[in-house]
């Protein structure tokens, strides 16, 4: 045993490692436990902004919480005394001299009120809202609370115009919560838009709305069937596949003018699933061309065709990693379909997931380094679960345990976030959620939804 | 030699001459008077005859004509009736009765009255046809006579049963391409919803290619059959259960555009 146990150890840790290292993947895309610990204070507002605080702060607070970049300080344990201006601070006195376990005297709110426990904040985010020229007003500062000195505290003091509506006090709460990710290095995504298929007119076309379910609204109308979205990584461009010629193709629209661009489509049963590459200047899409779907590369307009796949098996969803290069698709050339990876010229095809279940929607990480994707291993067919990979390792993380079906996961330009597709409120529907699988919020309710795509 | 055989016919000839003379001797004697007429009264005169009275033909269709002909004797005064009236001794007359009518003729004439009667009779036109049998549409017949081949989870290949099916729809195709040489079929292929919707998209095809070349070596057009793949896009039912992911595993046949 004593020669033995030496030997066993490491495997023992080893495996320790292993079941800790659940959450491997996404610690890479969300960052370590170390987050800013942010205390959000609600604003008051003077005049006739103060009908307008509710929205204010509801929305101030679900950007920031939703970010994923901070642990949000309760509430409940913020001080009595809340600053509404960087003046309203007040450095305590000196205690009295001669009188042991002196504490400063307290002249008012100050940074420590905040620093120090229970509210065990990094940093602050305060301010107020006041009408100017009838217009909405916000006066809005960040503030470090570790700091010793109130005039190093201060990182930035902003103001914030508006209308004086809720759409205004919204609009501010966005600017003012963007100003404050970016801060931390975050992406803001209040400009970016979500991509979507409804069928709520009676037929599946194409819709957008904000990342946070507002301003829904249709950009195709074909009366038929469109599927499949994909936007270009600048944005200007949205490829789908329609049934609006009979047999399923691809169209793409520009997203500046709503107008369709030419594509040339290859005489085939079925051109679908489109990507764009990175450079926006070629894309992939699958075609039954030569009999079985399989993969091949374009040019913007659809010219140029190269075929990158060659098997007698049912290969689509191609999508060029965001580095370039690199191509995951899936393919049923082992069975039931997997996910694979090859070169962009067709070379070195690896299958990434195991041949359990069935996978499928791979979506890269900005990084280029992790793809989310639908998975049901682990369940009978048909039971979707989302997932992460870190592709050099092939490691996974499941984020979704069996709550419906959750399929077609799109990253959001943060790479902290994920849209999603997910019937478990009794219908499909898309959802938002950090990519560790939490603050999960449901976009839409009217008709059926899915299919999303997170752009720019 | 000649000579002598010549002389012989004549001989003979003389002969037969003579002896047809010899019979020409007793004449026969005058007949005798005729008898003198008898004292008679003074005759009287004949009744009038209808040697002819008869309607061709005897039976017509309503619409159509029959032509009366007669001819009549020993009569001064000769009608026709119904709805003739009088007429000359010999005639004919075309007649368009609407039903059967009996003609009658009658004859006077010094000697007295004769009548005789023709017939014609007329006959309800056969009804017209019925409209032909309504004929069943292209989109019926495909309806009716061609049934969906099903398929294995994420398979494509073609089952026994849906051998037989493909078999039968065969046949069906064939026939009703001939009689709707212009038309033609969308084979569509569909998916249960439990795949993605992506590789559904491919699997359909597979399925409407399959069911589409099995069909071909069978003898139906190719150019007659043009596959579609819709995936899971179109269901026919929707619950989660074998049952009806069975019948959305399958290739249907539509109507082409």
């Amino acid at each position: 045993m004593r020669r033995i146990l030496p030997w066993l150890t490491p495997l023992v840790l080893g495996a320790l490692f292993l079941a800790s290292g659940q959450q491997e993947v996404i610690i890479k895309v969300m960052g370590g436990a170390q987050k800013p610990a942010l205390a959000v204070p609600d604003f008051r507002g003077g005049g006739d902004a103060a009908q307008h605080t509710g929205v204010f702060n509801e929305t101030l607070y679900t950007d920031l919480d939703e970010s994923g970049l901070f642990t949000m300080v309760a509430k409940s344990m913020f001080p009595l005394a809340v600053p509404q201006r960087p003046e309203d601070f007040r450095a305590p006195l000196p205690p009295p001299p001669r009188r042991k376990d002196a504490q400063p005297q307290r002249q008012g709110p100050w940074l420590t009120d905040w620093s120090a426990p229970p509210a065990n904040a990094s940093h602050l985010a305060f301010g107020y809202l006041a009408v100017q020229n009838e217009q909405l007003v916000l006066f809005g500062w960040l503030f470090d609370v570790t700091q010793q000195d109130v005039s190093n505290a201060q990182l930035f003091g902003k103001r914030y115009f508006g209308p004086l509506s809720a759409d205004g006090a919204r609009k501010v709460a966005h600017e003012f919560a963007s100003d404050i990710i970016v801060q931390f290095g975050g992406a803001p995504l209040t400009a970016s838009k979500i991509y979507f298929i409804s069928d709520r007119t009676g037929f599946k076309e194409v819709w957008s709305m904000n990342p946070d379910g507002s301003e829904q609204k249709q950009l195709t109308n074909y009366r038929s069937i469109c599927t499949t979205p994909a936007v270009s990584a600048d944005g200007t461009r949205l490829a789908f596949t329609t049934y609006a010629r009979v047999n399923p193709m691809i169209f793409i629209h520009s997203l500046e003018t709503g107008r369709r661009l030419p594509f040339y489509n290859q005489v085939a049963s079925m051109n679908a699933t489109p990507a764009f590459t990175p450079d926006g200047r070629q894309v992939l899409y699958a075609s039954t061309a030569s009999g079985y779907a399989q993969i091949y590369i374009a040019n913007a307009d659809g010219s140029g065709v190269r075929r990158l796949s060659n098997v007698r098996a049912i290969e689509v969803e191609p999508k060029v990693s965001p580095k370039g290069g690199e191509v995951v698709f899936v393919s049923g050339r082992s069975g039931p379909q997997q996910i694979y990876k090859m070169n962009l010229d067709g070379a070195n095809v690896e299958r990434l997931t195991t041949g359990e279940g069935e996978a499928s929607n791979p979506a890269w990480h900005p990084s280029g380094e992790v793809i989310a994707f639908a998975w049901t291993r682990g369940f009978e067919p048909g039971n979707w679960n989302l997932f992460l990979m870190d592709v050099a390792s092939r490691r996974v993380d499941q984020l979704t345990h069996g709550a419906g079906r959750n399929e077609n996961p799109s990253w959001a330009p943060d790479g902290r976030h994920l849209a999603f597709s997910s019937n478990r409120s009794g219908s499909s529907q898309i959802w938002t959620m950090l990519a560790d699988g939490t603050k999960l919020r449901r976009l839409t309710s009217q008709g059926r939804n899915e299919k999303p795509v997170w752009g720019k | 030699m000649l000579t002598k055989k010549y002389v012989a016919a004549l001989l003979l000839s003389f002969a037969i001459l003579f002896a047809a003379g010899c019979k020409k001797k007793a004449p026969a004697p005058p007949p005798p008077p005729p008898p003198p007429p008898a004292e008679a009264p003074a005759p009287k005169p004949n009744p009038p005859m209808i040697t002819l009275f008869a309607a061709e033909p005897g039976t017509i269709e309503r619409g159509q004509s029959s032509t009366l002909k007669w001819a009549v004797e020993g009569a001064d005064d000769i009608t026709i009736e119904p709805g003739i009236g009088r007429v000359s001794a010999n005639g004919s007359r075309q007649v368009f009765p609407s039903s059967t009518t009996t003609y009658t003729l009658i004859a006077r004439g010094p000697g007295g009255e004769a009548r005789r009667t023709a017939t014609v009779n007329v006959t309800a036109p056969p009804p017209p046809p019925p409209p032909p049998a309504p004929k069943a549409t292209f989109e019926e017949r495909l309806a009716r006579e061609v049934q969906d081949a099903f398929f294995d989870y994420d398979k494509s290949n073609i089952r026994d049963d849906a051998r037989a099916t493909l078999t039968r729809n065969a046949d069906a195709l064939k026939a009703i391409f001939r009689d709707f040489p212009d038309r033609s079929v969308s084979v569509e292929g569909h998916c249960d919803e439990r795949g993605s919707a992506e590789y559904n998209l491919g699997l359909g095809d597979r399925r409407a290619t399959s069911a589409k070349e099995f069909l071909v070596q069978l003898g139906v057009p190719a150019d007659k059959l043009r596959t579609i793949s819709y995936g899971k896009e179109r269901p026919q039912c929707t619950e989660s259960n074998e049952s009806c992911w069975q019948r959305n595993r399958r290739a249907h046949f539509a109507p082409g555009q």
